[in-house]
């Protein structure tokens, strides 16, 4: 079971979590070619190692904020506000 | 000393050969496959000693004449993927193109044993998907008649249906009580150890090397691509590297630079303690996610979603374990008296649309075969048949035509679920 810090809330349990992704893509801007928008929609690092990701506290104050987590230890660090 | 004599020649598996091996004290076995040391170089290496890859493999050597492949494993064979799946093979699908390609796949299935001279315990006993509401028996009817149209079997199944095939469900659930189901027959299970056995065995007879304990450390590239692959037994070259390592994909495509529409998760498995046979179809929950059958030693084996974030741990958390028990024990409350024996994980690829990739990459001499999420299994001879014709001839199979990688940007994505790129949620 994962123990995740919300910015609000403090630590809760990880059911009462929603995953919400990968929080390093960003979007391009405007006039960004077509392979940059491909890519931000849909390549990801999916790195085996620190992910930095967003969650949302589905079951509690419903803040969507961030965390970094190590994809083999489940280790968490951090619960920063976006 | 005279099984060493056999090792360099692999013996055909025959009921005359167990018979007399019985007599002998099955002393005279030869070993399945040749433990091959790395050659300097090859035509064709395949990173992934898993079902795909040893699929491709055995399809290149056996339908195009390509022997000089290596299959490299960073361990021994059957411990990946293909050894920690539940089994189950099917092609009740939706889209055209995917019922076409893991139809293929069915009929490869049932031809395995044969084809392989390998004892793969293929048991068509039925795929049972329940379903609870009556829109949710549309979407089936849908899903049925897709099939029967490009000439699947597929079948609606009633109550008393339903009851006949799984007694052991519980039709009158307050909450969820079962309508019906949808049945496609040929659909069941196969022993997963003895693919991966047998695949080896028939690729390494027809001049594959499988290398065990080297891993892929690096993509060297070179002029135009890569010129071979870094490996703890050193460099190997290659005119042509694929890459089938399932949840590691996006490691190893990292290695050559690329960014693939992936996330690895986990998805946990269950096995309770051998019991008599209760259960001889596959049944699959429609209010919750859970299926289970019954192995051939008697544990029913059972599983559920994915945990739903990034990971690479082969483990699995216990909120979904506790979710997967409380879907299951609602299906069939007589699961409750059972015991769980073992649980495990494997580290899936789950794609941005929940199909496949079977395709060549922007680096010139790169193929993948991933993206399987949790399907690998059921797909392995039609995996590797067309991946072994992507290698042989530079493009697609017809049947694998739609999981091209460049789908994703050309707008072309095969999304079975409709869910957009999620792929936590497929």
């Amino acid at each position: 079971m994962l123990q995740l810090r919300c910015p609000w809330c403090g630590p809760r349990d990880e059911v009462e979590f929603r995953y919400r992704g990968d929080a390093s893509v960003s979007r391009p801007a405007g006039d960004a070619s077509l392979a940059e928008f491909s890519a931000f929609v849909y390549a990801r690092r999916n790195p085996c190692g620190w992910h930095r990701e967003w969650w949302l506290h589905h079951a509690g104050c419903r803040m969507v904020f961030q965390v970094e987590r190590h994809t083999l230890t489940h280790e968490v660090r951090g619960g920063d506000p976006p | 000393m005279k099984a060493q004599a056999d090792l360099s020649r692999p013996a055909r598996y025959s009921a005359w050969r167990l018979f007399r091996e019985a007599l002998r004290g099955h002393r005279g076995w030869p070993r399945a496959w040749r433990k091959a040391t790395p050659r300097s170089g090859y035509q064709v290496v395949i990173v992934g000693g898993g079902g795909h890859g040893l699929a491709t493999a055995y399809y290149l050597a056996s339908r195009h004449g390509i022997r000089d492949v290596a299959v490299l494993e960073r361990g021994p064979i059957g411990l990946g993927n293909v050894g920690r799946n539940t089994t189950l093979v099917r092609s009740n699908y939706f889209h055209p193109d995917n019922i076409r390609f893991y139809d293929f796949s069915l009929r490869l299935w049932e031809g395995i044993e044969r084809e392989l001279n390998f004892n793969a315990m293929v048991s068509q006993r039925g795929t049972l998907n329940l379903f609870h509401t009556e829109a949710q028996r549309d979407l089936f009817t849908r899903r049925a008649n897709a099939m029967r149209l490009l000439g699947v079997d597929a079948e609606a199944v009633d109550r008393a249906g339903v009851r006949a095939l799984a007694p052991l469900v519980d039709l009158d659930h307050g909450r969820y009580p079962v309508l019906g189901g949808f049945l496609q027959r040929r659909g069941g299970t196969v022993r997963h150890d003895a693919v991966a056995w047998g695949y080896a065995r028939a690729a390494s007879a027809a001049g594959v090397d499988i290398i065990e304990d080297c891993e892929v450390v690096g993509l060297r590239a070179g002029g135009s691509g890569l010129d071979g692959v870094e490996t703890t037994r050193g460099f190997i070259g290659a005119d042509q590297v694929c890459l089938a390592v399932a949840g590691h994909s996006s490691r190893l495509a990292a290695m050559a630079g690329l960014a693939l529409p992936l996330e690895s998760h986990v998805l946990q498995a269950f096995v309770t303690e051998s019991i008599k046979p209760v259960l001889d179809c596959v049944v699959t929950y429609g209010a919750g996610h859970f299926y289970v059958s019954q192995s051939d030693k008697g544990g029913l084996v059972f599983g559920g979603p994915i945990d739903g974030y990034n990971s690479y741990g082969q483990r699995g958390t216990l909120p979904t374990a506790e979710e997967v028990a409380a879907a299951g024990l609602t299906m069939m409350p007589a699961l409750a008296r059972l015991r769980v024996l073992r649980q495990w994980g494997g580290v899936m690829d789950m794609s941005m649309d929940g199909s496949p990739i079977i395709s060549r990459t922007p680096i010139d001499n790169l193929v993948l075969n991933g993206g399987w999420c949790y399907g690998g299994f059921k797909a392995i001879p039609a995996g590797g048949w067309c991946t072994a014709h992507l290698l042989a001839h530079g493009s697609s199979h017809p049947l694998a035509a739609h999981l091209r990688l460049d789908r994703f940007a050309e707008g072309r994505t095969v999304d079975e679920r409709g869910i957009g790129p999620w792929p936590y949620l497929h």
